[in-house]
């Protein structure tokens, strides 16, 4: 049984780590501090940790006045309410104030699987990423996590970093570097390419084993920046054949949409979407939806053969 | 350590005449703006930046400076005018004002216009924006203070009460709210469209310090300034009371000229009535 990892712990490892380094890191929370794992981080930098209750717009502003103060936020709150309720603040306080301050959605996608659409952020990449200025990173595992959070750090301007609660395999070795804006090809083929990032990663690397056995050779592709994306990787995939993209989002806007923004104007090739199909989804847990929706590695392996028949 | 321009108020209500003149001018030439709004603030800009802000046109990102938010960011002529009063700005780049490509957009951009803070438009932003900004001081155990100006038909939006809420939480004693408090919102007056009194009560129940003040008297203005901060361990809340359009008979406490441009011979009458004294 391979070892699964909440991503969170490494987020607030990194994060506590960066604010002993750098005195301008400061945490902002919207009464988070459990659901976003900064308890430690709080005990270690107590003036640190901003908490301004349950109020996401004025966490946002908040944070986009520390950054005029001179500080780093980090703002860390459950992402279907730091995006839905704060984003005219995300736009106009910190995008196009181009402030530097660093948003971690937390328990994205259909985490909360049974608390409901409410609760769900299946529509988070698609409202960040359609704003100017923002870097849009979702990492698939603790050491893609820890990397992001460091870069973002790094990297003036604001960010949006797309957390989950759900736990997963550890995908990258010690030696994976991971840079801003670019696609890892995680394992090579030539018929398809399966494109995916977040929670879903570890499921298309599953869907390209149960693929090989059918004899076709699936491309496995991690895309954590989903903006600005990768065009260089998304030709190349398309050069070799159909792309099938996997997101823990729904189809409009998401990852698939930013793929295929580039593949119609570049080589145009077949292409399944494979996420939420534009609807809420029903009452189940978040692994229940997950198959629901057919983002499991068999449902991934199926969508590729469809695609491959088809082309 | 930046010092205020400590000018008499005689030489403030003569910088808000000129403020008010450029601001009026601004808006004819554009063909858009909001010289209401822009005349209703002008005794409060002019007061801070000539009397109260610690502020250097030559270093305008000094880290130490006051910051100055302005939250009814519709009245960016207003503001574009006082930062060229105060040296910001070239007192030619007004010309440019909502022109195309032009850095004097309808609503301020604190990338392109110095001395601008943050980018304000949408309503309701300025106030959370400067409750970080005052908590970041703090935090840093630095000097600088942190002044907001709001219009009073924004209090209608929520995020206000937020960063209210949060400002008297974190005893933001080196913040103060500037709110002005014209009665007239976008189509009519704000206790017909949904009522703001009683709005002392209603900051004071926040947990600010609260002080009413005529906010054309630049003598009280300067005066109520001069007692910053009042708390202690508390933000303040200073009700300007004034009247939209102040300074131009014709324009003075009318709703219809929330967004009116003038034609040519009302600016030119205008203008008249706004001249120095001789």
């Amino acid at each position: 049984m391979t070892v699964r990892h909440d991503c969170r712990t490494a987020f607030a490892e990194t994060l506590t780590a960066l604010a002993a380094e750098d005195p301008r890191v400061v945490a902002v929370v919207n009464d988070s501090v459990g659901s976003s794992n900064l308890k430690q981080f709080r005990a270690q930098f107590p003036e640190r940790l901003i908490n301004v209750g349950i109020a996401e717009q004025n966490m946002v502003g908040v944070a986009s006045g520390l950054a005029n103060a001179g500080l780093l936020p980090f703002v860390c709150g459950a992402s279907c309410f730091l995006t839905g309720r704060a984003l005219e603040q995300i736009k106009a306080d910190l995008a196009y104030s181009e402030r530097d301050v660093k948003l971690c959605g937390m328990s994205s996608g259909m985490a909360y699987g049974e608390l409901g659409p409410t609760h769900h952020s299946i529509e988070d990449l698609a409202w960040t990423r359609a704003i100017a200025g923002m870097t849009v990173i979702v990492p698939a595992d603790p050491m893609e996590t820890a990397h992001a959070v460091r870069l973002a750090a790094a990297k003036p301007g604001p960010f949006f970093i797309r957390l989950s609660r759900l736990p997963v395999p550890a995908i990258h070795d010690a030696g994976y570097a991971f840079a801003i804006g670019r696609a890892a090809e995680l394992r090579p083929g030539t018929d398809v390419t399966l494109i995916a990032n977040g929670v879903l990663v570890h499921r298309a690397l599953e869907a390209a084993d149960l693929l090989a056995r059918d004899g076709i050779r699936a491309a496995v592709v991690n895309m954590p920046t989903v903006r600005p994306i990768d065009r260089e990787a998304i030709v190349t995939a398309a050069e070799r054949g159909p792309i099938v993209t996997i997101e823990e989002h729904t189809v409009v806007g998401g990852l698939g949409s930013a793929v295929a923004e580039v593949v119609v104007e570049t080589r145009p090739v077949r292409m399944k979407m494979l996420g939420v199909p534009g609807v809420f989804a029903p009452t189940g847990s978040a692994e229940f939806l997950l198959e629901h929706f057919g983002l499991t590695a068999e449902g991934i392996a199926a969508a590729a053969r469809t695609l491959l028949l088809r082309d | 350590m930046l010092n205020a321009r400590r000018e008499p108020a005689a030489a403030i209500a003569g910088r808000a005449r000129s403020i008010r003149r450029n601001s009026l001018r601004m808006v004819h030439a554009a063909g858009l703006g909001h010289p209401g709004g822009d005349l209703s603030c002008a005794d409060i800009l002019a007061t801070l930046y000539f009397h109260v802000l610690r502020v250097d046109p030559g270093a305008p990102t000094h880290p130490d400076r006051d910051r100055f938010i302005l939250s009814k960011g519709h009245a960016s002529a207003a503001l574009y005018a006082t930062l060229a009063e105060a040296g910001f700005l070239a007192a030619d780049s007004l010309d440019d004002f909502m022109k195309p490509l032009s850095a004097l957009n309808g609503h301020p951009n604190r990338v392109k216009v110095p001395g601008v803070e943050a980018n304000t438009g949408p309503l309701g932003h300025g106030l959370p924006i400067a409750v970080g900004a005052a908590l970041g001081a703090r935090l840093q155990r630095a000097p600088w203070r942190t002044f907001v100006l709001t219009g009073d038909g924004e209090l209608q939006e929520g995020s206000n009460w937020e960063a209210a809420m949060a400002a008297s939480q974190f005893r933001l004693e080196q913040l103060t709210v500037i709110v002005d408090r014209n009665g007239l919102q976008q189509g009519a007056g704000t206790e017909e469209t949904v009522a703001l009194e009683p709005l002392v009560d209603r900051w004071r129940s926040f947990g600010f310090e609260v002080v009413e003040v005529d906010g054309h008297d630049i003598g009280a203005l300067v005066s109520v300034f001069g007692r910053l901060p009042l708390g202690p361990a508390r933000p303040t809340c200073i009700i300007a009371r004034t009247q939209k359009g102040r300074g131009v008979s014709f324009i003075q406490d009318r709703a219809d000229w929330h967004h009116r441009v003038p034609t040519t011979a009302e600016l030119n009458d205008a203008i008249m009535e706004l001249e120095d004294p001789s």
